[in-house]
């Protein structure tokens, strides 16, 4: 046989990628599954797969910068006293202090607030630096309680009772030694250093029906003033979204796989959930069911990043979104600035997920006293409200060029879809056809 | 005294004259009839009243009490007390599931039997049951002090953190690091006064075992993951 035969390229298993190795290599090492933050990384329907038809012939636009085009939302109108009043469709999502920095926390704040709209505790309670930075501050009512006290829940201006998130339906909170400072394990009532693994389910109630009382209770707590919203998961969006409106819920949050979290498995965030754009239909489905769309409003989140994807949401029947992972890029995070910082942590701007190690180059997702200095809560403030403004405005452009005079006036009869999969989960037609998968055609 | 009857009266009457009371107030004692099973009995209390409820309740009693002194003298519900942060409450009967889950502070002394996940998460509350509490008692709880005068269910004090519990009677099974101590003379100390303070004066510190947390798995360990 000759030596000079030609060889075949080598061929990397598609099964097995380099990405894929590398875990197995590093859990034979480490004897422990990856830990990160943030949400689903893997590509999955979403809201590129669709696009809005705009006018033309069938229909009149609106003047893009001379007529009205209104972007305001109440949140809560079901049964509180004092519902929340946005002036924007865009809500800064639940992420907690001792996962964030106190400056994170308090431009999270300054931008929500700058920008017309509501910001959102985490667990671990509220603090100071959020409450006084925040107009409108949702509180959220976790497994763990974490610093939860009657005090806090009646200077809140909405109550957020966590069922589940995107990132982990079925999971609890997780948050390692490294960011339980003393401040942290204060607050939550823990000693300091130990990897804290939340409950996954509430201590004292379980079920919709035990809901239903402790929605009770928490409204009689407040003397029936705020908003009750009940944050699910993207898991059974048809069954949760009716059963959360059957428990007494003003708001429901759906949260799809996107959405991100500070810390949980790895195995977690990519293999459980459903994707964000395959959850609205079927929430919007059960609240008009239940003649409570409109009523009862719906905040989608998980990968919302530009006015495109609010607008597409909205039309999809939300009333509002929420963003997280955005919103933390918008403060600094993941910015190339502190490249080098991020090589050292074997890392690279825009990958960087080890938000437990709370080593964060950008000063966000740490309690390092040193690191966090990096971020200053005014100038990360004031960027959060451009960007939520810039959202809004997008939001805006493509609502006129459908000629509606508010962003809720968009519907799904706006959009198609570029691929099979996504014109079956938003229920809209694939584009140049009239075919929506799974259902009659219209 | 005031007195509200919720065969008549709504249970918002009720809880919105409780959180009206302002610093001061000449109303300083409650009495609460017929309350039927009602869930969120006085609930969101921040005032140092006293109220007494003539009857049974249902579900969350006396939830997040501050400082009020509440009475049930009949059985409660699921979560009585739940989340308390100062005060007391006082169930003359028994108690059903999750009793002073989550409580930061004060005192809740059942004088019957307590039920399962008694003092779930609890954060600092102090709770005193005279007779026995069902299974998953303790569970993840964080601070704070549970002593039960009769027996513990199964698994007591499941992935504990640092409340401390005493019981007098058996324990039926104990949960993942959750372990029997030894009782030093503060621990009597403590001890003796809870019992004090529930107005329990026929026991003695000493015939109780303390269990507390092994804290082995306070940071992860793969070796320990039979245990999860």
């Amino acid at each position: 046989m000759s030596t000079n035969n030609p060889t075949t390229t080598p061929r990397p298993s598609a099964t097995f990628d380099d990405y894929t190795l590398s875990e197995i290599r590093r859990a034979a090492a480490t004897g422990i599954y990856d830990i990160r933050g943030g949400g689903a990384k893997r590509k999955v329907p979403h809201f590129d797969d669709l696009l809005f038809l705009g006018a033309s012939m069938s229909r009149y636009p609106l003047e893009g910068y001379r007529e009205t085009c209104n972007t305001n939302v109440v949140l809560g109108s079901r049964f509180a006293k004092k519902p929340i009043e946005l002036k924007i469709p865009i809500t800064i999502a639940g992420m907690s202090f001792g996962s964030l920095s106190g400056p994170a926390k308090e431009a999270l704040g300054r931008g929500a607030t700058l920008a017309g709209t509501s910001t959102t505790t985490g667990d671990g309670g509220m603090t100071e630096e959020e409450r006084g930075h925040s107009e409108l501050l949702v509180y959220q009512y976790l497994p763990s309680r974490y610093g939860m006290n009657p005090r806090d829940l009646r200077r809140a201006d909405a109550i957020e009772v966590v069922v589940g998130q995107g990132a982990k339906p079925g999971g609890g909170g997780m948050l390692l030694g490294q960011k339980i400072s003393d401040r942290v394990a204060e607050m939550r009532t823990l000693p300091k250093g130990i990897d804290q693994r939340s409950a996954c389910r509430h201590p004292d109630w379980t079920g919709p029906d035990d809901l239903e009382i402790k929605i009770h209770e928490l409204r009689e707590i407040t003397d029936w003033q705020k908003p009750i919203y009940v944050k699910i998961g993207g898991a059974r969006p048809y069954y949760d979204t009716a059963l959360a409106v059957k428990a007494g819920a003003d708001v429901v949050v759906l949260d799809g796989m996107q959405g991100g979290t500070a810390a949980t498995q790895e195995v977690f965030i990519e293999h459980v959930g459903q994707p964000t754009l395959a959850c609205i239909r079927p929430a919007v489905q059960a609240l008009q069911d239940l003649g409570m769309h409109r009523e009862v409003q719906l905040v989608i989140s998980g990968g919302i990043r530009n006015g495109a994807d609010v607008a597409k949401a909205l039309a999809l029947g939300a009333d509002a979104v929420s963003i997280g992972s955005a919103a933390l890029v918008a403060i600094g995070d993941n910015d190339p600035r502190w490249e080098e910082d991020y090589q050292k942590l074997g890392t690279t701007a825009g990958a960087y997920d080890d938000w437990h190690e709370g080593q964060d180059p950008a000063g966000i997702s740490t309690q390092d006293p040193d690191l966090m200095k990096r971020v200053d809560p005014v100038a990360a403030g004031r960027r959060l409200a451009n960007y939520l403004k810039v959202m809004t405005l997008e939001t805006q452009t493509i609502a006129r060029a459908c000629g509606k005079n508010h962003v809720h006036n968009l519907e799904p009869e706006d959009l198609c879809a570029l691929t099979i999969e996504s014109a079956a989960m938003a229920g809209v037609p694939l584009a140049g056809t009239d075919w929506i998968p799974g259902k009659k055609t219209f | 005294m005031q007195t509200f009857d919720l065969s008549v009266q709504p249970l918002r009457e009720l809880n919105q004259a409780l959180h009206e009371i302002g610093d001061g107030s000449n109303e300083t004692s409650f009495e609460v009839l017929n309350p039927r099973g009602s869930h969120a009995v006085a609930v969101g209390i921040d005032a140092p009243v006293d109220v007494d409820v003539r009857g049974s309740v249902g579900y969350y009693c006396a939830g997040m009490n501050s400082e009020a002194t509440v009475t049930v003298h009949g059985n409660a519900g699921p979560g009585v007390a739940e989340n308390m942060m100062s005060g007391t409450v006082i169930i003359k009967g028994d108690a059903s599931q999750y009793a002073g889950a989550t409580g930061h502070g004060g005192l809740l002394v059942i004088e019957g039997n307590a039920s399962s996940r008694c003092g779930i998460s609890m954060k600092g509350i102090d709770i005193v049951v005279k007779g026995d509490i069902g299974h998953m008692s303790a569970f993840m709880a964080q601070a704070g002090n549970l002593v039960v005068l009769g027996n513990a269910g199964d698994a007591l004090g499941d992935s504990l953190y640092e409340a401390t519990l005493f019981v007098r009677g058996s324990v039926k099974s104990l949960g993942a690091d959750c372990i029997a101590k030894d009782m030093r003379p503060e621990h009597i100390e403590l001890l003796s006064g809870l019992l004090e303070k529930a107005g329990v004066n026929d026991v003695k510190a000493e015939e109780f075992t303390r269990y507390g947390s092994a804290r082995q798995l306070y940071n992860f360990d793969i070796d320990n993951a039979d245990a999860y």
